[in-house]
């Protein structure tokens, strides 16, 4: 192989990230212009004269050409800049540091108990169709689609932290420990152990567990059924009876020849999953107080904030950018199929 | 020797109108020696080799009034017993390479497994065991195709792979179903070839199942033609010109010969057949 070959591919994938973004931004951009708020109302709000309206006008910038314009907007985000949120007063930039670790902490640990919890289940009832076990996992999940998210989490914070007193209330931590660790990460729990503060740690535990959890029923609800599906698919195919002729134990049968060939495709569906996830369930981080980015987009959606309404929207999006990217990657490491 | 024995072998599966019973009570024996089975499709021909392997579940029955291997009766074995058997004792090559082998195991491990779940040997006693299987399937260059996966080798290869995995644990029963049916014309004659050498030399079983008539007559030393879940006539490999059955007459006869002069080639005569039945 020469270094071009070995050079190419990389190169070919740094550029495919980089017209997704240059696209991914020309969305947020196109919405900026679109929507039915005025940017320069917003600044001077609605009695300013007619001149200070006009000479604002030209100082943001509006009365150039949209390309112009783009291609600023391009420029201030590339260096960080997104603009301050009237909501906050302050830049939403650090705004989006603050809330995208919260969502993300939750999101992960939710993740994590759906595949853990939803691989495994989808697995067990494919390899016992139709019998009890599969029709529990079914009720499970089906109540995983049809049980709304604040219900669920009302009812849990009922149960679990005001009768039972098992979990911590809404919020993200106790509230006298409350900006007592020092922010690296922003992941409360990961910020708590680097500081060594186990107090920290086992309130901020004690208050994700619950919303962390409930993500993760729904994520397990759904990657439940598409593992079941997938392990079904398999589970006819000629190379399954080829291990069985072989002699192979069930537990090879299900694991090995059925489980290995969809590891891509619930690479997608855990990928997508996530993805959902780090949008922020804004049910869950309502009820729970959860400072997150899907509180932040709704508040600030109903102020007409346009910046951070378009910041965290391209958060959002470089999200799914990355998640999408990532499982692609991850095919070429796992399908000898995609590697060619 | 008899390896196997069936007496009145029936596989019923059920349906909204009634159980269909598509074996209907199929006896035969088999020694270390060529037994060719034809049919067409539907002929129940399949359902036998997987019957004798105990690969059909539920919802389908599988009843005999005999069915034993090397002495043991298959009948009512549990699974764990079976399992000891399959791959061991007994192995089947199926119809298509491109959907038998695992796509996303290398072929090698593939072939390790049958060692892997019957022996104690470890990795470099298997991985040895492999190479000389894949030998025997006269593959030049075995350490590259054992690292090979399924779909970077040709349908006549895949196939070779397939036999090396049935016979590293030199069973004493192989079933073929179809082994050549998916591939093309150019390679059947070879890899039927490498099959009968491997059965002869090692003393085995071959039980091949096929629908084309003429092929099982040149590798079989025995045929028994199915028609309709039953075996309708046995005939020497020597004896296919003095087949009496009509289903076995009217299949012979569709054959296109090279000296031919027939404008048309005659078709079945299913009422004809059902009359005689």
């Amino acid at each position: 192989m020469t270094l071009t070959h070995r050079l190419l591919p990389p190169l070919q994938f740094l550029l495919m990230l980089a017209v997704t973004f240059l696209g991914l931004l020309a969305i947020t951009f196109v919405i900026g212009r679109v929507v039915p708020i005025d940017p320069v109302i917003a600044v001077v709000g609605d009695r300013a004269t007619k001149e200070t309206y006009e000479a604002t006008r030209l100082a943001m910038g509006l009365d150039d050409p949209l390309i112009v314009q783009f291609v600023r907007y391009v420029g201030a985000v590339l260096q960080g800049n997104l603009g301050n949120s009237i909501g906050t007063g302050r830049a939403v930039v650090d705004d989006l540091a603050r809330v995208f670790p919260a969502t993300l902490e939750m999101a992960t640990i939710g993740i994590l108990i759906g595949v853990a919890m939803g691989v495994p289940m989808g697995v067990w009832a494919a390899a016992r169709q139709g019998t009890w076990v599969d029709q529990v996992i079914r009720v499970v999940g089906l109540a995983g689609y049809a049980i709304p998210a604040f219900w669920l989490g009302l009812v849990g914070l009922v149960l679990f932290y005001a009768k039972l007193r098992w979990v911590g209330g809404p919020g993200r931590i106790d509230l006298f420990l409350d900006g007592m660790v020092p922010v690296r990460t922003g992941l409360l729990l990961v910020d708590a152990a680097l500081a060594g503060d186990w107090n920290s740690f086992r309130s901020a535990f004690s208050h994700i567990v619950l919303p962390a959890s409930i993500l993760g029923f729904f994520s397990l609800a759904y990657i439940a059924r598409m593992t079941r599906s997938f392990m079904l698919e398999q589970l006819g195919q000629e190379y399954i009876t080829t291990a069985r002729v072989k002699g192979a134990p069930e537990r090879v049968i299900l694991w090995r020849h059925a489980f290995r060939p969809i590891r891509v495709q619930l690479i997608t569906v855990i990928g997508l999953s996530y993805a959902g996830l780090l949008e922020g369930s804004v049910m869950i981080e309502t009820v729970f107080s959860w400072p997150g980015i899907g509180n932040y987009l709704t508040t600030a959606l109903l102020n007409a904030d346009m910046n951070a309404v378009l910041g965290a929207t391209l958060v959002v999006g470089a999200v799914f950018v990355g998640i999408n990217k990532g499982s692609d990657a991850l095919y070429r490491l796992l399908d000898p199929r995609a590697r060619t | 020797m008899t390896l196997l024995s069936v007496e009145n072998l029936r596989v019923t599966f059920p349906s909204d109108q009634g159980p269909v019973e598509v074996v209907k009570g199929l006896s035969f024996s088999l020694g270390r020696e060529r037994l060719g089975i034809v049919g067409e499709s539907g002929s129940g021909k399949s359902m036998t080799g997987r019957a004798v392997m105990g690969l059909i579940g539920k919802p389908a029955r599988v009843t005999a009034d005999r069915m034993e291997f090397e002495g043991q009766d298959l009948r009512n074995l549990p699974e764990s017993r079976l399992r000891a058997l399959r791959g061991a004792r007994m192995s089947m090559v199926l119809q298509d390479p491109k959907f038998s082998l695992n796509p996303v195991i290398r072929i090698g491990d593939q072939i390790a497994e049958a060692l892997e779940f019957h022996t104690a040997l470890n990795a470099r006693a298997r991985r040895a065991k492999v190479l000389e299987a894949l030998e025997a399937v006269r593959i030049d260059d075995p350490e590259r195709v054992a690292r090979q996966y399924p779909h970077e080798v040709s349908g006549g290869m895949g196939q070779r792979v397939m036999i090396a995995m049935m016979v590293v644990m030199e069973p004493a029963l192989m079933i073929a179903d179809e082994p050549t049916s998916a591939l093309d014309v150019s390679v059947r004659g070879q890899v039927l070839d490498i099959m009968d050498d491997l059965v002869r030399r090692r003393g085995m079983g071959l039980m091949l199942i096929s629908h084309d008539l003429n092929m099982v007559a040149r590798w079989c030393d025995r045929i028994l033609v199915m028609y309709q879940g039953r075996i309708v006539e046995e005939l020497g490999a020597g004896q296919l010109s003095a087949a009496s059955h009509p289903y076995t007459r009217g299949l012979l006869a569709s054959v296109p010969r090279i000296d031919e002069d027939r404008p048309r080639l005659p078709v079945l005569d299913r009422a004809a057949l059902e009359a005689a039945r």
